[in-house]
């Protein structure tokens, strides 16, 4: 058996492998809820039914999506300049610590200018969470994924500290959280009776907005070059260092808007867990897109679905819902050997 | 060299091997014979279908169609083990040993069992340092390979084949990596070899070459065998013919008065990525072509990084255009009006997975032509893509392609095209034609004669001498980062130039000197 690499790979092919990868995924995944001692059919029509089968089933996998979407583009974009973030964990805390700052007191202002106003600090926050392991990768050629991951446990315990500390809230009856966000600072709902939030459609406005910077401006250009051959954009002339960091505060940013979506937005208020590895799972959501802005958006909304899914496919046959990171990576694996397929063709002999 | 060679009976017989890639009919119907103690050259350019027949000889491809014979016995088709088993060696032209491990490792890596609770460590070390002798392959065999040499790498890629007893050596470009040194060395080995009852296929497409090692020459053109010659009765020209398929006109170099001087370097002393200048001056003037002659590794690297801004000197001076440059970089050198033709065209010269339209404002991207407030100007990109593949002819591609799909020849075109239709007044070439097939050879040259025809100063640092020659109004030597006086090429022979470039000073070479003795 050897690969040999295709002369061309049909439109058609490029968009059903992922699809059929997905489908070979799922299909392989059967054999474990089957081991799993679940009937098969009902498992996934569970999981298909609290994932997608009713209003507030698809509302809730979108409410779960918007994170992802963020923290899946900061990916996507840092991973394009071959800048390894893995602190989206971290720098989700970092912007969830900036919209709790910023909208318990600290200003009021009407809603339409209050927003923003906390994505812009939290995105500042995290953006300056990356820019720290960046400048070290650049001056000292400190290896980033390194530093980014340890960096996820400082700012947990830091929120931690905070928590229990000087920011917890006095009517909280002694729970380790802050005080709720000002009505202002509130993401308004989008659908009535769920959480549907206007995270959502900011995700959304972020997918497009970072698809047009890499594809249609030379910031873009320029974060394409370095990520793809380093050498030649430094022989070019093309400010490699600045890139860089442009790249992380950018990166950064995304990832922290995650944490405003959820603060200002599914909760209302910071806690402890307001994210279960949204920054971690982002990373798988954007190689599931192959670090495609625009697909983030369906690779993220894929996964949340799968997630909820299994949440009630646990309830319904009673397997674990751990099968859901099973599903997600084994769906991973088969993206990535199927974009392999799309290059290569198999022959015997 | 034994005369009954070829007359002895084949050591491999290919017949009628054919092999398709999609719509590219990568092989069409070759046969071909190889005696003991033979070396047949496989001569063809780039994408004529040599290194297809060699994978599907060593079993990396099954062809669609046609039988091999060993010795008379089939050879079982897609199996690198077959092959080997065999007799048939392979050293391919990128290398395939593991940096970290010593030689002695690299050798005996995939001769053992995995499981065997013994290494023959002593047994295997006396049986190379056999080999080594026997052929010449001198090499100390704890050396680890990351410290070696390319040539040395390529010795132990030699005593790899040489170690699984191999018979037949099938080398692909082998002196693609090699300086004229290196590649002598390898040229008396491989006599060596074949007195000793070796056959070898020596694929390349440098005639020099071929016409000094091979007994026979095959040439390959779009994936058919264009014709068998015998070397005592063929030439360059009838080789250079069969292989392109048309007459391949040699550049001319007309007589031009130099003008102003356009590029300085006044006694620098510089020490970059691990190459070295020792106060190197050297002034290059309108309408002229300087050429540096030298075994690599003897500054070159350093003078070229340095002209291309990507260091700076650390005592001395560098003035392009009559001004001073101080804490240039890349970017300031173009914006000067330096155009740079890279060594490694894959490395630093385009970006392999973008498109052709991308990699020919690689440089630009920022001018106001090609964007505006931070936009790209996708339209422009493109026409000037279009007229620049046109106006250069880069094949085989649109501008949407990916580069990575460009030939060798049409990649360098690219580049040719980004710096030479800016019209630079200084253009620094780095071994511009270094794995070019013939016909994309003579019209990078063509294109650096034109620049200099229109008034630039060109810098051409080369490992060719034939080039240099060709080429240069005045060529000077580097030789451990030191430059030499520059001899007008009219007058250069390359006996001198040989003594030169090994560190030999040769007497009375005062006069129109700008060296710092």
């Amino acid at each position: 058996m050897r690969l040999e690499p295709r002369t061309e790979a049909t439109f058609w092919l490029r968009a059903m492998a992922p699809i059929l990868a997905v489908m070979v995924a799922l299909a392989l995944c059967g054999f474990l809820i089957l081991w799993a001692g679940a009937p098969l059919l009902e498992a996934y029509a569970a999981l298909a039914r609290g994932a997608l089968g009713s209003r507030f089933a698809l509302s809730e996998t979108l409410t779960r999506a918007t994170p992802l979407i963020f923290t899946g583009l900061a990916v996507a974009v840092a991973f394009r300049a071959k800048l390894w973030n893995i602190g989206g964990e971290g720098q989700l805390y970092a912007g969830a610590l900036a919209a709790t700052w910023v909208g318990t007191g600290a200003i009021d202002l009407p809603a339409y200018l209050m927003i923003p106003v906390i994505f812009s600090a939290a995105a500042v926050a995290g953006g300056l969470l990356l820019l720290l392991p960046t400048v070290l990768k650049i001056r000292l050629k400190v290896d980033e994924v390194v530093t980014t991951l340890l960096l996820n446990f400082v700012v947990l315990l830091f929120v931690n500290y905070l928590l229990f500390g000087p920011w917890k809230d006095p009517l909280s009856m002694g729970w380790p959280q802050a005080a709720p966000v000002v009505d202002s600072g509130l993401l308004p709902n989008l659908v009535d009776r769920t959480r549907l939030h206007f995270g959502f459609v900011a995700g959304l406005a972020a997918a497009v907005a970072v698809w047009v910077v890499m594809r249609f401006t030379h910031w873009g250009f320029e974060i394409r070059a370095v990520g793809l051959n380093t050498p030649a954009a430094v022989f070019a002339g093309i400010p490699v260092n600045a890139t860089v960091v442009r790249t992380a505060l950018l990166s950064g940013g995304l990832a922290a808007c995650a944490g405003v979506t959820e603060v200002c937005g599914t909760k209302g208020y910071l806690t402890l867990d307001i994210s279960p590895g949204f920054g971690y799972t982002g990373i798988a959501v954007a190689m599931l897109a192959g670090l495609h802005p625009l697909a983030v958006v369906v690779s993220a909304i894929f996964v949340a679905a799968i997630y909820n899914g299994a949440d009630s496919m646990s309830r319904a046959v009673g397997i674990s819902n751990y099968l859901a990171d099973v599903m997600t990576a084994v769906a991973l694996l088969a993206v990535l050997v199927s974009s392999l397929l799309v290059q290569y063709r198999i022959r015997r002999g | 060299m034994p005369s009954n060679a070829v007359q002895s009976p084949p050591v491999l017989s290919i017949r009628g091997i054919s092999k398709r890639f999609g719509d590219i009919e990568a092989n069409r119907d070759i046969s071909l014979t190889l005696s003991a103690g033979e070396v047949l050259a496989l001569l063809g350019e780039n994408g004529a279908g040599k290194t297809t027949l060699m994978s599907i000889l060593f079993g990396h491809y099954v062809a669609d169609a046609g039988s091999i014979q060993v010795n008379g016995r089939p050879l079982p088709p897609g199996s690198p083990a077959a092959a080997i088993g065999a007799g048939i060696g392979m050293v391919h032209q990128h290398f395939t040993l593991a940096d970290n491990l010593s030689v002695l490792d690299n050798v005996v890596l995939g001769t053992e069992r995995l499981w065997s609770p013994l290494q023959r460590r002593r047994k295997a070390r006396d049986r190379l340092s056999a080999l080594a002798d026997r052929f010449g392959l001198t090499i100390d065999p704890d050396a680890r390979i990351g410290d070696l040499s390319v040539g040395e790498r390529q010795r132990v890629e030699l005593l790899k084949a040489l170690y699984r007893d191999a018979r037949i050596l099938i080398l692909d470009e082998p002196t693609a990596v090699l300086t004229p040194q290196e590649a002598e060395a390898l040229f008396q080995t491989l006599a060596e070899m074949v007195s000793n009852g070796l056959s070898i296929i020596f694929i390349s497409h440098k005639l020099n070459e071929v016409l000094a090692i091979a007994q026979r020459i095959a040439v390959l053109r779009h994936g058919s065998v264009v014709g068998e010659y015998d070397r005592a009765e063929t030439s360059r020209t009838e080789l250079a013919t069969a292989m392109v398929g048309r007459a391949v006109a040699s550049p001319n170099r007309t007589r031009m008065q130099a003008g102003k001087p356009i590029l300085e370097l006044r006694a620098v002393d510089l020490w970059h990525n691990n190459s070295r200048l020792r106060q190197a001056s050297l002034t290059v003037h309108q309408h002229e072509v300087l050429g540096i002659a030298g075994v690599s590794g003897n500054g070159q690297t350093a003078l070229a990084d340095l002209v291309s801004g990507l260091c700076v000197p650390e005592t001395g001076e560098l003035v392009v255009l009559g001004r001073p440059r101080g804490g240039h970089t890349p970017a300031r050198m173009v914006a000067a009006g330096v155009g740079r033709i890279p060594e490694d065209r894959h490395k630093a010269g385009v970006v392999h997975e973008m498109t052709v339209s991308e990699n020919l404002v690689l440089e630009s991207y920022r001018h106001p032509e090609f964007s505006h407030f931070g936009w790209l100007r996708a339209g422009r990109i493109l026409e000037h893509a279009r007229e620049l593949m046109e106006r250069y002819d880069v094949r085989g591609a649109g501008p949407d392609t990916r580069t990575r799909s460009l030939s060798g020849g049409n990649m360098q075109k690219l580049i040719l095209a980004r710096v030479l239709s800016r019209r630079p007044p200084l253009v620094l070439a780095c071994q511009p034609t270094r794995g070019l097939d013939v016909g994309a050879t003579a019209y990078v040259h063509q294109q650096i004669l034109d620049a200099r025809g229109r008034g630039s100063g060109i810098l051409l640092i080369s490992e060719d001498l034939d080039e240099l020659l060709t080429l240069s109004d005045r060529i000077m030597v580097i030789y451990q980062g030191e430059l030499s006086a520059a001899v007008p090429a009219e007058q250069a022979d390359r006996a001198q130039l040989g003594l030169l470039m090994s560190g030999q000073r040769t007497t009375g070479q005062s006069s129109g000197s700008d060296h710092a003795a």
